[in-house]
């Protein structure tokens, strides 16, 4: 930057997550401070600055725009130019250009969880919000769950109907205060307020909180209506309130997440490391998965048979008051009955929480949009997501190729997600649900058409899987004609997603290691490696096949998914004792299966690495009935985390067949079964089969970079939310000389499926000239 | 070729290639079970229908009862009684004389039960492999009833869904007979005429009958997915209302299929203004073939077709493609 002539102005864009952030009152105050004179803006989804004065003051302030930004703030493109005009003096923030159109998404920012400075004033007795559950600033405070319409402003969000009182609106218009153009910005007197509702008897305000700390603190499970949606809580101490949460949810097994008043709270509960807390404190206040202390003071039933739990920090100053007040952990999870969606709406959540709150604390703040708590894991010090949702999305990710049409893709159909992408981003839409859920298939309808208005944004291509059964495909093809559709493999969209998050250029492997996807052959796959770039791939290996006895229900019960191993897989098994799980099974459910193995019937075969542990677990008598997904394969992982010492693998080898390599897993399973006979202990072989899956995956990628010279692993897939294998592969296969790289804010699971749909579409589009 | 399971792939089997085949001068609108034709002023109702199953006998029927009943129930949905059915043999080399001698008593027998006379036919023997043992080609003429005109395009918001009798026996026994699971030895087919008990129905509930459909192939999800997109309208049915008799829930739970798509030959299911729907039901419940009749559900503005369960859930319960492959991942 050098200021020649006369005209010392200077235009400074800048990209990223700066919008709803506190981005502009942070600039005005540096400026101001600097003695510069220009103003500040929103336009499209960046903020632009025009400034004139000494070039050092300028650099200054250039320098610090990423240094000393908000805690929430992502910078990610700082741009200066010399500007023709010089502005008067005095630096002012000037409305935003709600005219201005975006390259890629203006910038529609994600919920912040409450600051230091409001947590502050929450607790100040002597504060004029002491205790108000709606306390807020630039830097924290709900976003994207309320907003109407952009650009965000007040009168565009769920706030509209507060009027603002004297002191907030003096607040709210001041340029060198936290609140100035805090859209959300309230006080006791102008505010929303809470209210109590259980039966007939009700109360508002702070008797309102009163009411619903007595009842947890009785025991009972309170209805609570949070940022993204409705919540179900109860305290995490007592056995007798989490089953009946359970019973009442029906939600039999699958771990609830708890929310610890403080870290220190946490640290008593679970292991957590200098990068947990980070994330712990970060402003998106994500669910953690962290290791359970054997201590364990939490009930037993928040994670039936896990060796970790999801712990997350109070987010909202109404789940400040709330723990504050209860001084103990307590289950929060989403206010619906099992794979229903997340209730948002007051009248819906009466009645859908009827049967399973015994109160509701509700508010006169209403939610726009839907945002689940989101779930990440820390692995080998980094962030990795597995839900993402409130606190990330609606966060625009990079398109590597950038899109020539504005495309659509609508995602899988469990875990869902759908993504928009334009110019060169993408934005993934919240975590959804399993789409075969009515409730849930309406609101990802609404969710595109909510989005799209934000955004307004109309597609012109729309990117789906191949799976035809999957209802985001047969949403595809309501609304596009073929020729605007492209499909994409399922798993082609799991390694894309990885690839494109890493910024891989040209040609890399993709290691796909999932539970099922249909394959561009019209067989289920799930054990792949691909070579591909973003527009395509080829398959050059896979797990051996294995019937999957009934289809659907050998998922819900890895029991039969072993027998489909032991009597139909692609390789025969060797001779071994008689597997215990024979004895455990009803006589006349091993020989139907066993006949319908045998004839072909409702049994569809697939290359599963999920499959494959699935079955291991239910051979190692882990489990026979899977209470929810993935839970066969999470307790394989929490059996193999209790191996002591290095185990090594079982036997395995890899065979040709019709130009792939195949990993033949009738060795592992049949030492498997004959060490288990001699005693070796469970624990032993669960990690003994971790250690087989990553030698074999190690192979693969050796003779696939051998005939392609590739050596860059992109890794994706359900089973690499496995900490076992998200940890092991990238190690083993960088100590072979692989570059390893995993998904980080994009989940591994088919919550990334839209996101590498959208990349791959995009590519195409582009080589589509 | 996967278009055999009655799901999305046979309609668009249908829509892609076979219809444009008859060219402009096809006939539009929905697709129904049988065509009105006009004959110097009287009209007529003609069915047509090419019948294969694996195995030529088992428990409850036969491929030749199965002919029979199957067109006289397409007739039956558009109100039609049947007039005259005319079989046609398409017999595989090789095939035992006995077989065939059986199908074509159960032909005969089917028919003079329905009450109908077969009036024409035809017999073609093929070399092996040029056919699978035995195919039967029936076509049905029907005259109309008076008094009401059902059509797959007949459903109105409102509308009452009811059930003639339990779903999946066909299917499942058909299934299980052909691979030797061992479920025939406790179900047996459905196969059985319909038109006398549309009939009754229609004397209870005149034009307030609004659509009729035998859900065979596809089953019952099939059927109320063809009426709904045919009408315009969404469909609520309620999980714990379907009868499902337990030999047969628990193949489907070993098959890992829902009892909604296992295929029928013996019910139907009925789209009935509300006002009507007891009337329609009690006359139901009064023949044998409906006595276990039931309301499963009701007609709603637009949406999928839905199935709230047990649990309270509500989930689409929509058209296959083929035969259910797995969505989970
Ligand atoms: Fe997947
Ligand atoms: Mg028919
Ligand atoms: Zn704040
Ligand atoms: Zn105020």
């Amino acid at each position: 930057m050098t200021a020649v002539g006369e005209v010392p102005a200077w235009r400074v864009r800048v990209r990223g997550t700066v919008q709803g952030v506190g981005f502009r009152p942070f600039v005005h105050r540096v400026a101001t401070g600097l003695g510069l004179d220009g103003a500040v803006r929103n336009d499209g989804g960046e903020v632009v600055i025009e400034v004139a004065g000494p070039e050092a003051a300028v650099r200054r302030l250039v320098g610090s725009l990423r240094r000393e930004a908000p805690a929430a703030a992502v910078v990610t493109e700082v741009t200066v130019s010399r500007a023709t005009t010089v502005p008067a003096p005095g630096f002012r923030v000037t409305p935003s250009d709600p005219g201005a159109t975006p390259y890629g998404f203006a910038g529609l920012p994600a919920d912040l969880a409450t600051c230091p400075d409001c947590r502050r004033e929450l607790f100040s007795a002597a504060d004029r919000r002491y205790r108000y559950p709606f306390v807020n600033c630039t830097a924290c405070g709900p976003r994207a769950t309320i907003v109407d319409d952009l650009p965000y402003d007040r009168v565009r969000t769920a706030m509209a109907g507060f009027r603002l009182c004297r002191r907030c609106a003096a607040e709210y218009h001041d340029p060198a205060d936290r609140r100035f153009h805090a859209e959300p910005v309230a006080c006791p007197r102008c505010g929303p307020r809470l209210a109590w509702t259980a039966g007939r008897r009700t109360a508002a305000g702070p008797a309102a909180l009163a009411a619903a700390t007595t009842a947890i603190a009785d025991g009972r499970i309170v209805g609570l209506k949070g940022l993204g949606g409705y919540q179900l809580v109860c305290d995490a101490l007592s056995p007798a309130a989490v089953d009946r949460l359970r019973q009442r949810k029906r939600r039999p097994r699958k771990p609830f997440a708890v929310m610890v008043p403080d870290l220190a709270t946490a640290t008593l509960i679970a292991g957590v490391t200098a990068a947990d807390r980070v994330v712990l404190t970060s402003p998106a206040h994500p669910v953690v998965l962290l290791p359970v202390r054997p201590a364990r003071r939490l009930a037993a039933a928040v994670a039936p048979g896990l060796d970790r739990v999801g712990l997350f920090l109070p987010y909202t100053p109404l789940h400040h008051l709330l723990l504050h007040d209860l001084g103990r952990p307590l289950v929060v999870t989403s206010g619906n009955r099992a794979d229903e969606p997340i209730a948002i709406d007051d009248a819906d959540a009466a009645e859908r929480l009827a049967g399973i709150a015994d109160g509701i604390l509700g508010h006169d703040r209403p939610i726009r949009a839907r945002y689940d708590d989101s779930v990440v894991q820390v692995v080998d010090g980094v962030r990795r997501t597995i839900r993402r949702a409130r606190g990330y999305a609606p966060g625009a990710l990079p398109l590597p190729v950038p899109a020539r049409h504005p495309i659509l893709a609508v995602g899988a159909q469990l875990k869902h997600t759908f993504a928009l992408a334009r110019g060169d981003q993408a934005l993934i839409g919240p975590h959804g649900g399993d789409l075969a859920d009515a409730d849930t298939l309406a609101a990802f309808r609404s969710g595109v058409a909510r989005l799209g208005r934000l955004h307004r944004f109309r597609a012109e291509v729309v990117a789906h899987d191949l799976h035809p059964d999957y209802l985001s495909t047969g949403y595809a093809r309501e609304i596009a004609p073929a020729t605007r559709r492209i499909g994409v493999q399922h798993h082609h969209a799991h390694v894309v997603s990885c690839a494109a998050e890493n910024g891989v250029h040209g040609r890399f492997l993709g290691v796909a290691y999932d539970g099922l996807g249909f394959g561009d052959d019209g067989t289920l796959w799930g054990g792949e490696v691909l070579l591909a770039t973003y527009a395509g791939f080829r398959r050059l290996g896979r797990f051996g096949r294995a019937p999957l006895p009934g289809g659907a229900s050998a998922v819900h019960r890895p029991a039969r998914m072993a027998l489909g191993y032991l009597y139909g897989g692609e390789f025969p098994m060797p001779a071994t004792p008689a597997p215990a799980l024979l004895g455990r099974m009803p006589a006349t459910e091993r020989a139907t299966v066993r006949r319908m193995v045998e004839r072909g019937v409702h049994s569809p075969p697939a290359s599963s690495a999920g499959r494959f542990f699935d079955a291991a677990a239910s051979l190692l008598d882990l489990c026979d009935d899977a209470g929810y997904e993935g839970e066969a394969a999470v307790l394989l992982e929490t059996a193999a985390r209790a191996a002591t010492g290095p185990v090594p693998a079982l036997p395995w080898r890899l065979t040709r067949a019709a130009g792939l390599w195949v990993y033949d897993w009738s060795g592992t399973l049949g030492a498997l079964l004959i060490r288990l006979a001699a005693g070796v202990p469970v624990a032993e072989l669960a990690a003994a089969v971790h250690r087989t899956v990553i030698d074999v995956t190690v192979e693969l990628c050796v003779r696939a970079a051998d005939r392609t010279g590739v050596r860059v692993v992109c890794l994706s897939g359900g089973c690499l939310q496995n900490r076992l294998l998200a940890a092991g592969l990238p190690a083993a296969l960088r100590a072979a000389g692989f570059t390893a790289v995993l998904n980080r804010d994009v989940p591994a699971n088919d919550g990334g499926i839209s996101y590498g749909q959208a990349v791959v579409a995009a590519a195409r589009l582009g080589k589509g000239g | 070729l996967g278009h055999g399971s009655g799901g999305r792939l046979s309609a668009e089997l249908i829509s892609e290639v076979l219809l444009p085949g008859l060219g402009p001068a096809a006939p539009g609108g929905p697709l129904e079970d049988a065509a009105l034709v006009t004959v110097g002023g009287c009209e007529l109702l003609l069915s047509t229908d090419a019948y294969v199953v694996d195995p030529l006998f088992f428990p409850g029927g036969d491929i030749g009862a199965l002919a029979v009943h199957g067109t006289v129930n397409d007739l039956a949905m558009r109100a039609g009684l049947p007039v005259a059915l005319t079989i046609a043999y398409v017999v595989e080399e090789g095939l035992p004389l006995t077989d065939l001698r059986r199908v074509a008593a159960s032909v005969g027998a089917a028919a003079a039960a329905a009450g109908v006379p077969v009036v024409t036919g035809d017999t073609k023997v093929v070399g092996r492999g040029a056919a699978d043992r035995l195919f039967v080609i029936t076509a049905g003429l029907g005259r109309r009833l008076p008094g009401a005109a059902p059509t797959a395009a007949g459903a109105r918001p409102g509308d009452v869904v009811l059930l003639s009798g339990p779903i999946g026996c066909h299917g499942v026994t058909v299934l299980s007979t052909r691979e030797g699971l061992g479920f025939e030895s406790d179900v047996a087919s459905d196969s059985q005429p319909l038109h006398r008990l549309v009939a009754d129905m229609i004397a209870a509930g005149g034009t307030g009958v609004h659509a009729l459909r035998d859900p065979t192939r596809g089953g019952l999800a099939a059927a109320v997915n063809e009426i709904a997109a045919a009408s315009g309208v969404g469909v609520e049915l309620v999980e714990a209302a379907l009868p499902v008799p337990e030999p047969v829930r628990a193949a489907c739970e070993m098959l890992g299929v829902d009892p909604a798509y296992v295929a029928n030959e013996g019910c139907l299911v009925a789209f009935v203004a509300p006002e009507r729907a007891d009337a329609v039901l009690t006359a139901m419940r009064a023949r044998p073939e409906g006595a276990a009749a039931v309301r499963i559900g009701a007609v709603t503005d637009g949406g999928p077709v839905l199935v709230r369960t047990m649990v309270g859930a509500r989930r689409v319960l929509d058209l296959p493609l083929g035969e259910q492959l797995p969505r989970i991942c």
